[in-house]
């Protein structure tokens, strides 16, 4: 969202006190602790209950038992809630610290109405009808709506309102186009309005890696650009008497967020509440400095996106929600609630 | 150039009048209505821009009678009401919030009515007078749902936006919950809904439109004053003798009205409410809300938009909606290069 943000919190430039420095990294801990459990759980749970013992069972001793069957199926969903997890939070933390807008989230950029208007054209006109097939029309929708985005947005000398304001402009171009395509193409409609809540349910192994690489390099790259954007959210000037590569952070990060966003999207469809919301929260706790923003991020990102899929299994049996739908449902109010509050709604 | 003129009368009232203000206004007005006359005429029986004119004023045949007076006139009335709402819902959205982007799009509002309208179509199978209902009650319910939420101690500008977004996000995903249940056929008239279309608009639309509007459009206009005073902060205004409070909630539920209503009755357009305060105020170019031009110039917007759908796939082929979501990209980049060349961004 483009909204006129108060000024920014300097990152801190001294290192923190050794003390919080360990409550943080505690932190840390307690989060992968809590995503350890809730992929446990995401196996366990579902229209058959797993019982832990033989969870461990199907995972580590496989012998093709009905619960390590089960626990096959629920692997690669799980996995990839993980991975497309991590993905959205990650490319959530880097856009809000690249366009310097606590509000940004993936889709500003365009890349989920790239995705979505790539799926629908290969629906319509080149008749690919399977998930896997769709993956690589939604990657490559993502990432010419990304470069399109990074080149109107004036490539070397882009800013943040240009970047937005570009991404905006192409989303609501492609949007008008996915509506008409939609309203001409029944069969388009019948598999787009499935695809456009974002599901996990068709996670198979192929797709996972289909996307991996991806996902691998963009978190990689996220990670290491973590102090340069440190940097840039102290804004241009002192960013540039920093001694920081104002372009190349820039261009850098947002390779890094269209790639891990456009692969995530392409993977299970537009989840978009992840990105805005988890590093919000993780803000609050951790304060600017993005070294601990993004583990947070990473570690964070996909316990919500794990445990909305869980949720999603559980409250509407014997079918099931999306995991778009009950992550916007849980996450909407959490974000109210935390905009109530005074300290996050001024950051 | 100053363009203020200062009209006084002997008993020692004086009025201020901004004169390329009230000139834009006045052109719009033509825009909206030639741009009218123009749509009546469109279509598989064309007629000829006199011969409608002529009719409209009752001295045409019984043919062109029927096919401008019951068939084509509802239509483009419903279009440059809906348009007038939108725009000056939108100016009231963005002055209230103070933010060039606190539009009912941006906050939730065309999504709660999309809700409303779906619970009707997909839930109930509802026929276009209860759609009309739900997307009226699920706009005004999502409208005072957001004002409560983001009351405390009075409505920030910011936080109504911030809660806005997050009331869009829930909202949206039950609508998408619902078009996964619903069967195709409902799916695609719920699609076309949520485009947007004047399509098989008839009188029934035409008089509560034209009713609030005319409720509306005074009360508005008699506190633009004190949301004037408001741009320049609570504070100030407060000092100036605005009761900012009630001018910001009374403002804000005419504004909620305005847009949906408009939405329940062409279904929630995209851009008009965001582009038309904003192009209104660059060709007034005066500072302020700008609601008579912005009435104005979404009036015309969406009639002319409507004509060019029309005119672009052939008669009801696409609806809208679609049409005003492109030229919505479109003026965006417009923006985004002369802001660039202007050295503002």
């Amino acid at each position: 969202m483009l909204v006129d943000s108060p000024p920014e919190q300097r990152a801190e430039t001294a290192p923190a006190p050794p003390t919080r420095r360990a409550v943080r990294a505690l932190g840390l801990l307690l989060s992968a602790a809590i995503l350890v459990l809730v992929a446990l759980a995401s196996i366990a749970i579902g229209a058959k209950a797993l019982t832990p013992d033989q969870v461990w069972h199907g995972l580590f001793h496989d012998t093709g038992t009905y619960g390590d069957v089960v626990v096959d199926e629920r692997l690669a969903r799980t996995v990839l809630g993980l991975l497309a997890g991590a993905a959205l939070g990650l490319s959530g933390a880097v856009l809000q610290a690249l366009t310097r807008n606590p509000l940004a989230d993936p889709g500003l950029l365009g890349i989920n109405a790239g995705a979505s208007a790539a799926v629908v054209t290969a629906l319509t006109y080149f008749g690919v009808t399977s998930p896997s097939g769709y993956v690589w029309f939604a990657f490559g929708g993502a990432a010419a709506v990304g470069a399109l985005v990074w080149f109107l947005g004036g490539s070397r000398g882009a800013t943040p309102v240009r970047l937005a304001l570009a991404g905006t402009a192409i989303s609501a171009a492609l949007y008008g186009y996915l509506q008409a395509v939609m309203i001409m193409d029944d069969a388009a409609l019948g598999k787009m309005r499935f695809w456009t809540v974002g599901s996990l349910a068709s996670a198979t192994n192929s797709t996972i890696v289909q996307v991996l690489p991806f996902l691998a390099a963009g978190t990689l790259l996220a990670l290491v650009l973590a102090r340069p954007l440190n940097a840039v959210a102290m804004g241009d000037d002192t960013a540039r008497a920093l001694g920081a590569n104002l372009n190349r952070t820039r261009a850098l990060a947002m390779l890094a967020a269209t790639v891990l966003c456009g692969a995530a999207t392409a993977a299970c469809g537009p989840i978009v509440f992840v990105g805005l919301m988890v590093p919000h929260v993780v803000r609050s706790f951790t304060g600017p400095d993005l070294r601990w923003i993004l583990p947070y991020a990473t570690a964070l990102s996909p316990v919500l996106l794990l445990g909305a899929d869980v949720i999603g299994r559980v409250v509407a049996r014997p079918s099931e929600l999306q995991v778009g739908i009950v992550t916007a449902i849980i996450g909407g109010p959490v974000f109210i609630f935390l905009v109530r509050r005074r300290r996050t709604a001024q950051l | 150039m100053k363009t203020n003129r200062v009209i006084r009368t002997p008993g020692g009232l004086s009025l201020g009048l901004d004169v390329r203000a009230v000139t834009v206004v006045v052109l719009l007005l033509l825009v909206a209505l030639a741009a009218g006359v123009v749509l009546i005429g469109t279509g598989d029986f064309p007629i000829s821009a006199g011969d409608v004119v002529k009719t409209l004023l009752g001295n045409g045949n019984a043919g062109q009678e029927f096919i401008v007076n019951e068939l084509r006139l509802p239509r483009v009335l419903v279009g440059l009401l809906v348009g007038a709402s939108l725009g000056l819902g939108g100016a009231l959205f963005q002055a209230v919030t103070r933010n060039p982007l606190g539009s009912p799009d941006v906050l939730g509002l065309g999504q709660g009515a999309t809700a409303g309208a779906l619970v009707m179509i997909v839930l109930f199978s509802g026929n276009a007078a209860q759609v009309t209902v739900g997307a009226l009650v699920g706009g005004l319910v999502t409208g005072l749902a957001i004002y409560l939420l983001a009351w405390k101690r009075g409505v920030h500008g910011y936080r109504l936006v911030l809660v806005g977004i997050g009331v869009s996000a829930i909202v949206t995903a039950i609508n998408g919950y619902l078009l996964t249940v619903s069967d195709i056929v409902d799916a695609a008239r719920a699609v076309v809904w949520m485009t947007g279309s004047l399509n098989g608009r008839d009188w029934d639309q035409v008089w509560p439109l034209l009713g609030l509007c005319a409720v509306l459009l005074p009360l508005v206009l008699a506190n633009a004053r004190g949301l004037r005073m408001m741009e320049m902060g609570d504070d100030v205004s407060n000092a100036l003798g605005v009761r900012v409070e009630r001018v910001r909630a009374l403002l804000m539920v005419a504004a909620v009205l305005l847009t949906a209503t408009a939405t329940a009755a062409a279904g929630p357009v995209s851009f008009v409410a965001l582009t038309a305060p904003q192009l209104a105020r660059r060709l007034t170019r005066s500072p302020g809300p700008n609601l008579l031009p912005s009435l104005c110039m979404g009036a015309a917007l969406l009639v002319t938009a409507d004509w060019a759908s029309q005119r672009a796939f052939g008669a009801d082929q696409l609806p809208v909606g679609v049409v005003t979501g492109v030229l919505g990209g479109v003026y965006l980049l417009w923006l985004l290069v002369t802001e660039r060349r202007a050295g503002r961004i």
